[in-house]
């Protein structure tokens, strides 16, 4: 009787290491996650549109119809990102995600305070590696710090309603997202992405 | 043996669950409304972490805005698709808010309007600034939301720009909007 009660407890006690152990797992296993969905429809340092949110789009739970939104899928390996997004009519915001969807960092228009929104995105490596006095004369230059290599970027812009949806997919169109020229002095010129 | 097999059942039963219907860690509350500010930020919970990546979501960031979810009224009854429910009063600053109405997997629900929820600037509000919102499966005057006439959704109100966040305690600072069904047909 009393073997049978420790087997139980053994085992009541293992399943909490089982399930602690799982819970933390989670996020680097799970297969079906954002990134892993978005991987196939999205280009690599690239800005690509999303479809709308509809009935019959099954990509991502919880998506707000009310937003056109567009991804920039980064791998910093090659070097940091210049993200350029010119804000919506009505509310613009960039969402930063690490390859295991934690939400490191948001902006929206207003907290960015420009008509365009302009970042570098950088590993911390990368940003100890810059020389310091450029640091300095660049004072409004918006510096992020990714904790991992890859990730996403979500521009959102919102459609007040829904006959204004075309405008804010419009002003996505014109947003960038690109690896940083060599000499980060002489950026080149940057190109809009074109529409999907 | 049996150790193992009580370890098995346990261990991944209690992840599934948890990851599937949620748990109270670092859960605001107010009303019929819930939101985990914390999910939009570096200090997420590792279950709500196990949440999002199992079902493929992407989290508002903080510094965007923060997402309410409502499953039942403010009589804690499940929202039925076939039934009348109004979402009235007021919702807490923001710049911008949006409602939505998603299926018991997050998914928008056909309807001839398409229309899937409501933002803040096209909605007929009264003349104090307060809003009723009509959801039913039948047309309804004012602000109507259809539901297809499923049996289980959820609403989801988020606040975008908005001083509402990990600070966030109370009613007081987030005054959400009531939600009541009236009846079912």
């Amino acid at each position: 009787m009393i073997r049978l009660a420790f087997t139980i407890a053994a085992g009541v006690l293992l399943g909490l290491v089982v399930h602690l152990v799982s819970v933390l797992a989670l996020p680097k296993i799970a297969s079906e996650d954002a990134y892993s969905r978005l991987t196939p429809l999205t280009k690599l340092n690239a800005v690509t549109q999303l479809p709308l949110a509809d009935p019959a789009n099954t990509l991502m739970p919880y998506l707000d119809p009310a937003f056109a939104e567009a991804i920039c899928r980064y791998d910093l390996l090659t070097g940091p990102i210049k993200l350029k997004v010119p804000v919506s009519q009505a509310y613009t915001s960039v969402s930063f995600y690490t390859r295991n969807e934690l939400a490191y960092y948001a902006i929206n228009d207003r907290s960015a305070g420009k008509k365009v929104i302009e970042l570098d995105l950088m590993t911390e490596a990368q940003h100890e590696d810059l020389p310091e006095d450029e640091d300095v004369t660049a004072a409004d230059r918006l510096i992020i710090d990714s904790p991992t290599a890859t990730g996403l970027i979500v521009i959102k812009a919102l459609a007040p309603e829904p006959g204004l949806m075309a405008q804010a997919q419009t002003s996505l169109a014109a947003s960038s997202c690109s690896v940083q020229a060599d000499q980060p002095k002489q950026p080149e010129p940057q190109r809009p992405q074109a529409r999907r | 043996m049996l150790a193992l097999c009580i370890a098995a059942i346990v261990g991944v039963g209690t992840t599934w669950t948890t990851t599937t219907r949620g748990t109270e860690i670092g859960t605001l509350t107010i009303g019929a409304w819930t939101a985990r500010p914390r999910t939009g930020t570096a200090d997420i919970d590792p279950y709500s972490r196990a949440t999002i990546t199992r079902n493929g979501e992407l989290p508002i960031g903080t510094g965007d805005g923060v997402a309410f979810t409502a499953r039942a009224d403010d009589r804690k009854r499940q929202l039925d698709g076939r039934c009348d429910v109004v979402v009235s009063g007021v919702t807490p600053p923001a710049r911008f808010w949006t409602l939505t109405l998603y299926d018991s997997k997050g998914h928008l629900v056909a309807n001839s309007l398409q229309r899937y929820g409501f933002t803040s600037e096209e909605i007929i509000r009264s003349a104090d600034g307060s809003f009723e919102i009509h959801i039913a499966s039948r047309a309804r005057a004012g602000n109507w939301l259809p539901t297809g006439g499923i049996e289980r959704y959820a609403l989801m109100l988020r606040l975008y720009d908005t001083p509402v966040g990990v600070a966030t305690r109370s009613k007081r600072d987030a005054p959400m909007p009531a939600i009541a069904t009236v009846g079912c047909s």
